[in-house]
């Protein structure tokens, strides 16, 4: 395949970026988006040009870091799925292919299409965790008894990788998603209940902090979600936030 | 004003209450309207109860015009807010690719309701005040009829009214289900309550416009 390839280059955090025009001649259909990427930047260090930098680390969908902004959605066209797990057959012969960074306030460019999403992290330190004594009187988690269809929709909360695609896709860089995944992962748990009123108190303090848009539950997020966390989290979310605020 | 201006989470439940309250002014408006269609004698018999009791005028209408300010104020900060949280805008964006033209222009659709209401206001609202305030004529329980089928008589006017309807229709095509979705409803009656609220957007807009439309054709 023949692509034609518009890039985000930034040189630094500081530096004034644009995008920049390359072309691939000799594309598999077979490669993965990154393995593109990596010819790419063979092909632009032969030539004497920095490469490409972009975040990735395990290649199969469970780390989050291959933010890229493919034509316009996160992840690109494929859905349920991270860069790392894109296959060039999702594109076409004679394609031009826009590949941005994740966009939003909160996650500033480093350099081209990496981003730094320690926004992120300073959430979860806000309250995603919960509490325990790990000295080695750990109570059995198994002796708790926990509703099937509850712990079900906590797994499917705790999927959440952190990527941020639901941030860079919202028009309002709404991280909204991510949190409620990280509250009602908790939420939905006897062992989350004990820390719950301060945690989305915290959670949803250091989010405005952070400076992420407001919800107008477009619902983008939920689409292009990797791991398909729901729009009911959010939901939920709002609940346990205004009952926390009556608990004070 | 202190948790608004401090939480996204609140900001956004103030909005859906504003939303909310405006849904279920409206169908008590078109419940008053439709009866012009019917009965000259009905209409004016509401028309006049609402025109002359005291907790309308002076309890609910503040309250109403309140929520009317309230509700687009809100939206162009958290447009504006919105804005800002992205920073630098992307090259390509494709918002159709997940989500409805409807989620994605709610200030549109708005404001577009707002320069509506502006027309709305001077047709009805301003002679209203002029009658009964300013130029304290006498009270003439029936002529509110009369005054609403005159109105009508301009295509023009209808013109932009039915337009209005048809973006007031697709502001509540996400409106209405957004505002539950805000306040934190979402459960497994969330497909039911998509489905009215469905109902809702078309058929009320639509209710209006039958309403400019029948008056238009009696001329
Ligand atoms: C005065 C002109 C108006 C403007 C500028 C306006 C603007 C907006 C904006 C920007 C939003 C936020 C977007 C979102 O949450 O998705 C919104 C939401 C909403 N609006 Fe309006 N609107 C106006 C009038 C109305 C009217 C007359 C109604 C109802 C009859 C209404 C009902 C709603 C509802 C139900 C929501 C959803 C609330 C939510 O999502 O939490 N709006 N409006
Ligand atoms: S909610 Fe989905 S899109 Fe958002 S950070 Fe988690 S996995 Fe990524
Ligand atoms: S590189 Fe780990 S998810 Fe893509």
């Amino acid at each position: 395949m023949k692509l034609t390839l518009k890039i985000w280059r930034q040189e630094n955090a500081t530096a004034k970026g644009g995008m920049q025009t390359y072309n691939l001649d000799d594309v598999s259909p077979d490669m993965s988006f990154l393995e593109m990427m990596d010819v790419l930047n063979e092909q632009l260090m032969a030539q004497g040009i920095d490469p490409v930098a972009f975040d990735h680390d395990c290649r199969e969908g469970i780390c989050g870091s291959c933010s890229m902004f493919i034509n316009g959605e996160a992840h690109g066209p494929d859905r349920l799925i991270t860069t790392c797990q894109l296959h060039m057959r999702k594109f076409n012969d004679g394609d031009t292919i826009h590949i941005e960074p994740f966009r939003a306030k909160p996650f500033p460019v480093i350099k081209d299409l990496v981003v730094d999403r320690s926004s992120f992290d300073r959430i979860q330190h806000a309250g995603g965790f919960v509490s325990v004594n790990t000295s080695g009187n750990t109570q059995d988690a198994n002796a708790l008894p926990i509703e099937k269809a509850a712990a079900d929709k906590a797994f499917d909360a705790a999927a959440c990788i952190g990527c941020g695609a639901c941030v860079a896709s919202c028009k309002n860089a709404s991280a909204m998603l991510f949190v409620s995944a990280k509250v009602s992962q908790y939420a939905l748990l006897p062992q989350g209940q004990v820390e719950a009123t301060d945690r989305v108190l915290n959670m949803v303090k250091q989010m405005d902090e952070e400076g992420f848009g407001n919800c107008t539950n477009t619902g983008a997020c939920e689409v292009e979600c990797p791991k398909g966390i729901s729009l009911e989290n959010i939901a939920r979310m709002n609940r346990e936030y205004l009952s926390a605020n009556l608990k004070g | 004003m202190g948790a608004l201006s401090s939480s996204t989470i609140f900001r956004k439940v103030a909005m859906a209450l504003s939303g909310l309250f405006l849904m279920i002014f409206l169908l008590q408006h078109f419940a008053i309207n439709i009866t012009s269609v019917f009965s000259a004698a009905v209409f004016n018999e509401v028309s006049h109860f609402m025109g002359t009791n005291p907790l309308v005028q002076f309890v609910l209408q503040p309250i109403l015009i309140g929520g009317v300010i309230f509700h687009f104020l809100m939206g162009f900060v958290l447009e504006w807010q919105n804005k800002k949280a992205r920073g630098i805008k992307y090259a390509v964006f494709k918002g159709s690719a997940n989500s409805s033209w409807m989620s994605r222009n709610m200030l549109i659709s708005g404001a577009t309701i707002l320069a509506f209401l502006g027309l709305h206001f001077y047709d009805f609202w301003v002679p209203e005040i002029k009658h009964k305030y300013i130029e304290f004529l006498p009270e003439d329980p029936n002529r509110y009829h009369e005054e609403l089928v005159h109105k009508f008589e301009d295509l023009g006017r209808v013109i932009i009214y039915v337009i209005s309807f048809f973006f007031l229709s697709l502001h509540l095509l996400h409106g209405f289900a957004s505002s539950f979705q805000s306040v934190g409803f979402n459960n497994k009656y969330t497909p039911l309550l998509k489905f009215i609220g469905k109902l809702y957007a078309i058929l009320i807009p639509a209710g209006f416009a039958f309403i400019a439309i029948v008056h238009y054709l009696n001329n």
